[in-house]
């Protein structure tokens, strides 16, 4: 039998935030809008007067809970056809031809239970963030913990809603890495993810634990292999790569 | 629908007309994959054929090497946009691999399976006359480990996640049956040109 096609829909541009100064969340309302699963991506898809078309993919940040509307963070590319486009010309009320949910792999639900161990690196945390939006929207007590990198406390996208959510729940902990330049006073790690930092952050949730790790590849192949390493099953190692391309 | 204010940036039309629809041009190499990239010792790696063959074949990674092997510049699109265009790749033909099989006349399909887990179908008739390969060296160096290494299945005119890496074999099956990625959404056949993206494209 063959499986109903994923249609194309026009969504409208709802409200539009800047994150970080490279990055933008974008609502976008759904005629046809259909539950994701936290972890899954819609394709964009943009056409010119011509008729010239591309495409590209973003991962939905928003949980399944919010009905009717879902939210992608798109991080600015330098050059970047799609992302300049969404950056600089899409406003609030504007059309945007979407289709999805797609992916089915690096995909999280409390079903699925944890412990929940969630890896990013720069905007590598957007998949991320639909779990821990959907875990947080259900109260679930599921033991999570989000280890983030990023170059600098400026490029931390979603600061202030993490720091809520790991305040207000005592079974979620998230620890921070900046590559590049720490706040000033800061006490908290100040390098690439290593064993080391993995060990510290992950001990607290025991063996048995599911991990997802999303970012730049070189951060997905280092902490994948670091994880295999440290004993971790590869089917509980699901990962996924995001970002820009870069040489 | 006409994207507001879109005019999109249009390659030399010598290069328009290689990219698939929706895809767009890379000049690097992304890397991606489900889970880790697994680590084979080459002394434990093997390559075989199985299933609807008169007798199942096995090479080790040193009879592997001293097939006949070929140079193929091919076109690559990934199921996740992008495009590269030739590149190269040294490789055994897999009508190289079949001339050391009998396959039985019911096998219509083909199941490339690989370290890790992987799997990805194709039908048997877009493998053969020069349509597929197994490759050890992308450009003039050993083919990486992140990209597939010690060697990957290229089938250049289906999306890249029908291009299996770390692949171990092939089993041939009387029927159409999903891999890895086709269980999840993904189409099962792929053509980029009829943007066989997902599942009922």
């Amino acid at each position: 039998m063959q499986p109903p096609q994923l249609e194309w829909q026009v969504a409208k541009v709802t409200a539009i935030r800047p994150e970080t100064p490279q990055t933008k969340s974008f609502t976008l309302a759904l005629p046809r809008w259909m539950a994701h699963q936290p972890g899954q991506h819609y394709d964009v898809r943009l056409t010119a007067p011509d008729g010239y078309r591309t495409e590209r993919s973003y991962s939905v940040a928003s949980e399944p809970e919010r009905a009717g509307e879902i939210d992608l963070t798109v991080e600015r590319i330098a050059d970047g056809e799609v992302s300049s486009y969404l950056h600089d010309v899409l406003m609030t009320g504007d059309q945007l031809e979407v289709r999805g949910p797609v992916g089915g792999y690096f995909v999280w639900d409390i079903a699925l239970g944890g412990p929940l161990m969630l890896i990013g690196g720069g905007s590598g945390v957007v998949p991320l963030m639909a779990m821990l939006r959907h875990r947080a929207a259900r109260r679930s007590t599921i033991p999570a913990r989000l280890l983030y990198s990023s170059r600098t406390q400026d490029d931390v996208i979603y600061k202030s809603e993490l720091e809520a959510m790991a305040r207000s729940d005592r079974e979620l902990g998230i620890a921070y890495t900046f590559t590049r330049q720490a706040p000033s006073g800061w006490i908290g790690y100040h390098r690439r993810i290593d064993s080391a930092m993995l060990e510290e952050v992950m001990r607290p949730l025991g063996a048995d634990i599911r991990t997802y790790v999303c970012g730049p590849t070189l951060l997905v192949e280092a902490v994948a292999s670091t994880l295999v390493r440290m004993g971790l099953p590869a089917e509980r190692i699901r990962t996924e790569r995001f970002g820009p391309t870069g040489n | 629908m006409i994207s507001r204010g879109f005019l999109g940036r249009r390659r030399p039309a010598e290069v328009e007309k290689r990219l698939p629809p929706g895809q767009y041009l890379v000049t690097d190499f992304p890397v991606l994959s489900a889970g880790p990239t697994p680590h084979t010792p080459l002394d434990r790696w093997s390559f075989t054929l199985e299933g609807l063959v008169k007798s199942p074949m096995s090479w080790t990674w040193e009879e592997f090497r001293r097939l006949p092997s070929q140079t193929f510049t091919v076109d690559i699109s990934c199921v996740t946009k992008w495009t590269k265009l030739d590149t190269t790749w040294i490789a055994v033909s897999v009508d190289t691999l079949l001339k050391a099989v009998q396959l039985d006349p019911s096998a219509r399909y083909v199941m490339a399976f690989s370290d890790g887990g992987y799997t990805t179908n194709i039908p048997l008739a877009e493998m053969v006359n020069g349509q597929a390969f197994v490759a050890y060296q992308f450009g003039d160096k050993d083919l990486a480990p992140e990209h597939g290494g010690p060697a990957r299945l290229v089938v250049p005119h289906l999306y890249f996640w029908k291009s299996a890496k770390w692949v171990r074999g092939l089993r041939f099956m009387d029927r159409d049956q999903p891999g890895f990625w086709e269980s999840l959404g993904y189409n099962m056949h792929g053509d980029p040109w009829k943007e066989e993206r997902y599942s009922g494209d």
